[in-house]
């Protein structure tokens, strides 16, 4: 059969590609109407993420950090300025970038397998033996090999949020863009997913840009954390997070750092972040 | 079974209420005949052949014209969904054909198309089109604007965005669109073939009360069955995907 990209690659070639994205983020810029006239969501932001960084984005809500996200997605297009993938110009939403919402975003009409299953049915080059065998894979990762024909409803918030992530590590991203995918759970459940994203994203080496209002949340997983300042949005200040990983969200090193960038959040006067976490 | 038994339990007094009105002759026994008189139609009806061959070309009817109604109605509904100018023109006729109890069709039908296959097939389909227009409209606009997010990330659009993630979100919906177009089917059709059985000369004045009865709790029973039989299965499935609650 003759496809698209010539040849089919296997489950084992499939899950050794790894390809991290480079992004370029230059002078955005992007407006909201609202009743009050025209809000400045993004004002000439510029940043750059560097092949397999974890990047955090922090800051009250309201001050443009998921507007950036979903233009980095190609969810939604800037007013001006430009977003570069690995030189390339990001024109639409595409599988190189996946997003992790901060509901769960998944199918109730499939079940958990069909959820993981999805993204990769739509890619091609891949036998449907093939795909339902990476899809196994990142059940296993996220530990969900269990619950592979649960439907969606039966699962936990932490669950759903791992078969979230599962489904958007399987069409093997470059990119991964993750909306405070975890504001929603509890705080045991939490700390458990801080530990296994550090560990998935040292299997799966992706460029990520985490969006979060949790300061020890962005510290304990970024290697940068960028503070966003509101109206209009930009970026205030920039901290490098060097505590070597594994990270312990409890641990006094990475209290430290969070409360320099708690400061500094304070300074800005972000009384809407969570600072006190 | 304690459930079955309620059940059965609750309907054998209905019949023995109706035995006892029958007993103390409220109205005469040519208005309202036993329970047993019924059951010895339905017995001879069913031993003659009558009864099976009535109920073959209802259900044909009634089977072909929902089918017509659903192929008709689905993409309509879709495109009124999509499409303003659909929605202002086909949606808004819908809306205000639904309205209207699908009865109405009968003589209309009966004046049009006359006596013919033609005119109960168009009353079916009156019947069962216009929800399932409005159904499928209503799910396709409830549709999570993150489904439609999500699968655009993962690069579904156009026809995979509409088949794999529109239509089964809105499923639900279509269906309870689909189960109310059946039953107006339904009705529809009985009005026609009892407007079609006067006008042919079977009036009903010659029709005895037992045979009015009888085919009153064949239709009845035909409805439950269809239900049971054709729409439980595909909303237990929804209830338990969705985890929506279920009685």
């Amino acid at each position: 059969m003759l496809r698209a990209g010539g040849r089919h690659s296997s489950a084992t070639e499939e899950l050794q590609v790894i390809t991290p994205s480079k992004l370029a983020i230059e002078n955005v810029s992007k407006s909201f109407r609202s009743a009050s006239g025209p809000v400045l969501a993004l004002d000439r932001v510029s940043v750059n993420v560097a092949e397999a960084e974890f990047v955090c984005l922090v800051g009250a809500s309201g001050c443009g950090k998921t507007t950036l996200l979903n233009i980095i997605a190609g969810l939604e297009k800037p007013d001006s300025g430009m977003v570069l993938a690995d030189g390339k110009p990001v024109t639409g939403p595409g599988r190189e970038r996946l997003v992790m919402f901060q509901e769960p975003a998944l199918f109730p009409w499939l079940d958990v397998f069909g959820n993981v299953l999805f993204g990769l049915k739509l890619k091609p080059n891949l036998t449907n033996r093939d795909r339902r065998e990476v899809a196994r894979y990142y059940l296993e990762l996220v530990g969900l090999s269990r619950f592979e024909h649960a439907n969606i409803h039966e699962l936990s918030g932490g669950m759903k949020q791992r078969v979230s992530l599962a489904r958007a590590l399987a069409p093997n991203p470059r990119v991964l863009l993750m909306d405070e995918p975890f504001a929603a759970l509890d705080a045991l459940t939490r700390e458990q997913l801080y530990g296994d994203i550090q560990e998935i994203w040292k299997a799966r080496r992706k460029t990520i840009v985490f969006v979060t209002h949790n300061v020890r949340e962005a510290a304990c997983l970024g290697d940068r954390v960028l503070l966003f300042s509101p109206h209009p949005g930009r970026v205030q200040e920039e901290f490098v997070v060097n505590l070597p990983r594994p990270r312990d969200i409890n641990s006094v090193d990475l209290a430290a750092h969070a409360s320099r960038i708690t400061k500094a959040l304070k300074s800005v006067g972000q009384v809407g972040a969570v600072v006190a976490e | 079974m304690k459930r079955f038994f309620l059940a059965a339990a609750f309907f054998a007094v209905l019949v023995l209420l109706w035995e006892g009105a029958y007993r103390v002759k409220i109205w005469s026994p040519v208005l309202l005949p036993s329970p047993g008189q019924v059951v010895r139609y339905l017995e001879s009806a069913v031993a003659d052949g009558t009864l099976l061959k009535a109920t073959v070309i209802t259900m044909r009817r009634l089977v072909i014209g929902y089918l017509i109604g659903l192929l008709m109605g689905l993409p309509l509904g879709l495109l009124t969904a999509r499409w303003k100018l659909f929605h202002d023109t086909i949606g808004t006729l819908a809306l205000g054909l639904q309205t209207l109890p699908s009865v109405c069709w009968v003589p209309l039908a009966l004046l049009w198309f006359g006596q013919t296959e033609a005119a109960m097939l168009f009353v079916v389909v009156m019947g069962t089109l216009w929800s399932v227009i409005i159904a499928t409209e209503t799910g396709v606009r409830n549709v999570p604007p993150i489904y439609r997010r999500a699968a655009l990330t993962m690069g579904s659009k156009r026809l995979h965005m509409w088949f794999k993630v529109i239509l089964p979100a809105a499923l639900p919906f279509i269906v309870s669109g689909m189960k109310q177009g059946w039953a107006f089917a339904w009705r529809s059709l009985m009005a026609a073939e009892i407007f079609v059985t006067i006008l042919t000369g079977f009036g009903l004045g010659q029709l005895a009360m037992e045979q009015v009865i009888g085919i009153m709790i064949v239709i009845v029973v035909i409805g439950l069955l269809a239900d049971k039989i054709f729409f439980s299965p595909i909303e237990k499935f929804l209830h338990r995907r969705w985890g929506t609650s279920q009685a």
